[in-house]
């Protein structure tokens, strides 16, 4: 499997969750665990380039798929991706446990729908959960989003 | 394969057995991934309606020119499931195959009168809408049997599905789909009914659980069942 | 000294790691460490007749697997963390249960592996052989004490407290007017994000234990260890790194693993990392909000309280680590921002065979305002006067403080409300909120709160410029997303005079601040906040003392700007700070970076030896503050809601916030605060509960079933402030951490019932509850 364009072998383990042979055999501890069981959304990582979660798939599913986590959008000192830069400007992140997985929903989002309605943005973050924020400040977030990528 | 092994279980969306897994519910022997065999993920025009393969995702079926054609039903409904980030990976067969009572693409396919194919070693067979849901989570599929393709006639008007949930994405504590004359009920019994416009919580003797009585699906079901065909 | 940064909506330095998935949380550190899991106990209350781990231990990629039996510290009962002459019958469990189990999710065994997945294929393995006994859930089951939760816990009453103020027994019978309420309120969980972790090396050649802990307090996790482990505290290095969110349990200690971890790091040599799932969350980590209030209120013709008489019993849970502080600050809190001229309060803190219980955002306080406020309602519904009204006749007048309401608060001393503006907090929501909507089923509510904030016993902050002109800070007390890195730089740059961004804080880190207390209690700010001020101020003293010396100009006519220390008026004349740095350590070596200029032989500034008595090298200082009350923050939440007459769907129309927590650091980062505060608020009112059956089991352990709002479910929501700064500090300042979820049940009860007619007195609520509510 690729992830974040460098080739990597799936593990033998075939119980491995990809989330936990993200975190713990790749060393990609952005992608976080919140439940395993596919609603609180932490793990979302890109699957060629659609926002799936990680946590509900075997690692050995994603050979010959593409992976993107949020490593992937910004390497080492790199400028923030146009998403990251605007959840920062936004106070869009509190704790920052949720925040990969809603940054990595909303490029999916923006991926698909470069100019979202209201509604678009709604039902593009109303899968992922966040303790901390109330969303207020995520949906500021994403609107900033599209003006940062126009 | 499926028909050699003993307790396997079939993986394709995953987005309802691997949470099973990792809660440790459900214990398999043997996980059969199809994701890799090609020519099953393709949707059709066929027969007036639209014939959906195996591994077509939710998502794929929500972004379709043909299935917003010839059964915009069809279309909405799939918008209700989940969250589009579970539509990326679930399937719209292994959502018929799972037969939740309280999820939307089962009781979509009874209100239409459409129906699976099923295939194993043994050949191949079509089972009606109406023949398929058994009981919670059980079809009348054998254990060797995986389904290759839904099929969905077209949605006549009107159609309308409603459904009252707690949250946004979540299971339905009832709803109702109508196709044309027909109406279908999920949520307030072991499979999807069919039920009467005129008395629609007839006959219906549905579960309690934290979110809903079943005094209260009885009474969302009249609620639902007069929305859908004000329209 | 101008100020820059206080105030200003300055952007957080946390961001960008953050952001990019280069977050420590504990989860991510420790690779290569043996991971692990607990057997717990499945049932609510039970004898455990024999435990067998043989199968266990057997299996490959076992490493060990303890049963309290193994344990030297087995036999001992965890800390009871605060102690109170009220709590008679104060109980705590022990790190694993060897006997009794007393709710559905004890620990009975750790098991340590491999990995993780190693580990809960090998505690399927551990056989407990389980005698259940009676289970008594809820508190009103346990005031019947027809079972024991603990054989020596007569009636499963832990403590039993009664204040007065006044005479209410006269004063209810003079009373014109009197009604008897009865409220309950259900058990919630804070529920963050991330789930709890702990991971411990272990030295054996330095004999150093080091745990990273996802904790609120690392201070008091690190004392602990050193007195369990007979270890010197300065031996003992405890860590809180990236911590995704805490809302209260995890101010919880010990849980078991806090201790089990560690040990096991030192019996094996390895270390050791131990990480919960999300269903173990739900019963394995603290819980609260669950009590049951019996009212009577005297009150005139006018909607005026005369009396006010509240005996409530609070859901404790199985055992009382955290002693009795939630039903104090319910007592505490109850009368409000409210004149109660006599007021009675009685609690008993009961045992039940659940989950232990301890803060969770608000602790306490929204029970309390959802007693007072649904008061106030029923006594404007029994009169047919405007509920607003009623309010506004009993709130405590802005010429009254310091106010005291003459109860006991939990840190000891009684509740005296420092500054506040009651009624212009009402005033300013009522204007924001605006005219009702049109339509049907439409209702209003509004309910005004207090909080005491800020309590001690006191925190510490150390400052230091660097040689390279940059500052780091460091404090005692972690963060879990409050922004404390960017909010107490921003008071140590405007006493330094530099940049913000040049200020790097280190919170929650023994080994760089040893002493404090915790994050909990909306504390923060006002604790450390302050210490970073106290010592930003020593080291700007010092500063200013010793470029007097090179500038030969009086201290007080310098001033600190952008990086410089220089004289007042004359903005060409100084010297920088990183300078300053450098003279401040008198040195033999230069070793570069400017030190040359310290050296033995470069001009001497003043007589004498180059440090004189009582003086210390560098540019740092340490500094504390121990408040002597709580400051009282407070505000009002107004809503406009629909609730469908058909599927009793609740639709929030409009909310608004009026909020006065003293003067504001970070705007935004309230803002922050308080929109997430509302969200939860939401959340345990109409979507969240934890239902246990009557045989002590959570139904709804997991994010299925636990429905936490996501954002479909939280509406826009409208701020807006006061400011009334406190007395009591030098910054001014009061908390603001829980302020957003205190009254959101008060206020949408009180909407709901305007909408519906019927008279709530429950949470929480749902569509089902009020289709069942308008069916009778």
């Amino acid at each position: 499997m690729r992830v974040n364009g460098v080739e990597h072998s799936a593990p033998t383990d075939a119980r491995r969750l990809l989330s936990d042979h993200l975190r713990h055999d790749l060393g990609l501890t952005g992608t976080h665990v919140g439940c395993e069981h596919g609603v609180c959304g932490c793990c979302t990582v890109l699957l060629d380039g659609a926002p799936v979660r990680s946590c509900l798939m075997l690692a050995v599913q994603a050979e010959g798929h593409e992976v993107t986590t949020v490593e992937g959008l910004a390497r080492d000192v790199a400028p923030l991706h146009p998403v990251q830069q605007a959840f920062h400007e936004c106070h869009g992140l509190q704790c920052g446990f949720c925040t990969p997985g809603f940054v990595m929903s909303v490029v999916g989002l923006l991926a698909q729908h470069p100019d979202p309605s209201p509604q678009q943005i709604e039902e593009g973050i109303s899968g992922n959960l966040c303790r901390c924020t109330g969303y207020a400040s995520i949906r500021r977030a994403v609107s900033r989003a599209v003006e940062l990528t126009k | 394969m499926l028909g050699s092994l003993e307790d396997a279980k079939v993986l394709a969306g995953g987005q309802s057995l691997v949470p099973l897994l990792n809660f440790r519910l459900a214990r398999p022997q043997h996980l059969i991934d199809i994701n890799r065999i090609s020519g099953l993920d393709g949707i059709h025009e066929r027969d007036g309606g639209i014939a959906v393969q195996a591994l077509v995702r939710q998502a794929a079926v929500e972004d379709s020119e043909v299935v917003a054609r010839i059964c915009p039903l069809l279309r909405d409904s799939v918008r209700l499931v989940a969250h589009r980030v579970i539509r990326n990976r679930g399937t719209v067969c292994g959502s018929i195959a799972h037969a939740d009572p309280a999820s939307e693409l089962p009781a979509v396919l009874l209100a239409l009168g459409g129906n699976v194919t099923a295939q194993s070693s043994r050949g191949r067979r079509v089972i009606a809408a109406d023949q398929l849901f058994r009981g919670v989570f059980e079809t009348s599929l054998q254990p060797d049997e995986l389904v290759v393709e839904a099929w969905f006639p077209a949605s006549p008007q009107p159609y309308a599905i409603f459904e009252e949930s707690r949250r946004h994405g979540d299971f339905a504590l009832a709803g109702a789909v109508r196709a044309g004359d027909s109406l279908a009920l999920f949520g307030v019994a072991s499979t999807p009914v069919l039920a009467d416009r005129a008395d629609p919580a007839r006959g219906l003797e549905p579960s309690g659980d934290l979110e809903a009585s079943p005094a209260f699906r009885l009474h969302l079901v009249r609620v639902l069942a007069e929305k859908a065909f004000a329209a | 000294m101008t100020t820059r940064w206080f105030g200003a909506p300055v952007q957080r330095v946390e961001d960008d790691r953050l952001l990019r998935g280069k977050g420590r949380f504990t989860d991510d550190l420790g690779e290569g460490a043996l991971e692990c899991c607990f057997v717990r106990s499945p049932y609510a209350h039970a004898r455990i007749t024999s435990i067998d781990v043989s199968a266990a231990r057997a299996m490959p990629g076992v490493v060990a697997v303890y049963t309290a039996a193994d344990l030297p510290f087995g036999g001992v009962d965890l800390p009871l963390l605060i102690p109170h002459p009220n709590l008679t019958h104060g109980r705590t469990q022990r790190c694993l249960a060897s006997e009794r189990v007393r709710y559905a999710g004890e620990a009975v065994a750790f098991v340590i592996a491999e990995s993780r997945y190693i580990a809960e294929d090998a505690a399927e393995l551990v056989q407990v052989d389980y005698e259940p006994l009676p289970v008594v859930i809820t508190p009103e089951v346990a005031l019947k004490a027809e079972h024991l939760v603990h054989d020596d816990v007569p009636g499963n009453v832990a403590a039993e407290m009664t204040q007065e103020v006044g005479d209410v027994d006269a004063a209810m019978r003079a009373a014109p007017h009197r009604k008897r309420l009865r409220f309950r309120y259900e058990r919630g969980a804070a529920s963050p994000m991330e789930g709890r972790a702990v991971w411990a090396r272990w030295s054996a050649g330095e004999r150093t234990l080091t745990v990273y802990d996802s904790t609120q307090s690392p201070t008091s996790i690190r004392g602990g260890l050193a007195v369990l482990f007979g270890l010197p505290e300065s031996n003992v290095e405890v860590i809180a790194p990236d911590v995704g969110g805490g809302f209260g349990p995890k101010i919880m200690l010990f849980y078991p693993d806090e201790l089990l971890v560690p040990y096991a790091a030192m019996q094996l040599g390895r270390p050791v990392k131990w990480t919960e799932d999300r269903q173990e969350h739900f019963t394995a980590v603290n819980q609260e909000r669950g009590q049951v209030h019996e009212v009577e209120v005297g009150f005139d013709g006018e909607g005026r309280v005369l009396a006010l008489g509240d005996d409530f019993i609070h859901d404790g849970g199985a055992y009382t680590p955290y002693g009795i502080i939630l039903p104090i600050i319910s007592a505490a809190q109850l009368p409000g921002p409210y004149r109660i001229p006599s007021y009675r309060v009685r609690f008993r803190d009961m045992y039940t065979n659940a989950t232990p219980t301890s803060p969770y955002r608000g602790a306490g306080r929204p029970h309390a305002c959802f007693v007072m406020e649904r008061t106030l309602d029923a006594i404007a519904a029994e009169l047919g006067l405007d509920r607003v009204e009623v309010r506004r006749r009993n709130l405590i007048q802005r010429d009254e403080f310091p106010y005291e309401v003459g109860v006991l608060w939990q840190d000891g001393n009684t509740v005296v409300y420092d500054s506040g503006d009651y009624p212009a907090l009402l005033d300013r929501a009522l204007a924001m909120l605006g005219p009702k909507p049109a339509g049907d089923h439409v209702g209003m509510g509004v309910a005004v709160y207090v909080e005491g904030t800020g309590v001690g016993p006191y925190e510490g902050a150390h400052v230091q410029v660097l040689v390279s002109g940059k500052v780091v800070a460091a404090t005692g007390i972690p963060s879990q997303g409050q922004a404390h890195a960017t909010v107490w730089a921003q008071v140590v740059a405007d006493e330094l005079g530099v940049d913000v961004r040049d200020v790097e804080v280190t919170g929650g880190d023994t080994r760089r601040f040893p002493w404090g207390v915790g994050t909990f209690a909306s504390r923060g700010a006002v604790t450390a906040g302050n210490a970073m001020h106290v010592a930003a101020r020593i080291v700007a003293d010092r500063a200013k003392q010793i470029a007097s010396d090179h500038l030969e100009a009086a201290p007080e006519d310098l001033e600190l700007v952008g990086g410089q220390v220089r004289v007042k008026g004359s903005p060409d004349r100084g010297i920088p700070l990183a300078a300053v740095a450098v003279l401040s350590n008198p040195v033999r070596y230069a070793f570069g970076g400017g030190t040359e200029a310290a050296t033995q032989f470069t001009a001497k500034a003043r007589e004498g030896p180059p440090l004189h008595d009582g003086e210390q090298p560098g540019l740092e200082a340490t500094g504390y503050y121990s408040p002597p009350g709580s400051a009282w923050a407070s505000g009002c939440h107004a809503a406009y809601v629909r609730v469908d007459p058909k599927t009793f769907r609740l639709e929030i129309l409009r909310y608004v916030v009026v909020h006065d927590c003293g003067r504001v650091i970070n705007p935004l980062v309230l803002q922050g605060q308080i929109e997430g505060g509302v969200a939860q608020g939401i959340g345990g009112a109409f979507y969240e509960r934890l239902a246990y059956d009557a045989d002590g089991q959570l139904r709804n352990a997991s994010f299925m079933e636990f429905l936490m709002p996501y954002a479909t479910e939280i509406p826009r929501i409208e701020i807006d402030h006061l400011e009334t700064p406190s007395p009591l500090n030098p910054l001014g300042v009061k908390g603001a951490g829980e302020a957003g979820v205190i009254p959101v049940g008060a206020v949408l009860a009180s909407a709901i019932e305007d909408a519906m007619g019927v008279s709530i007195t429950e949470m929480p609520l749902s569509p089902l509850k009020l289709y069942e509510l308008s069916a009778t």
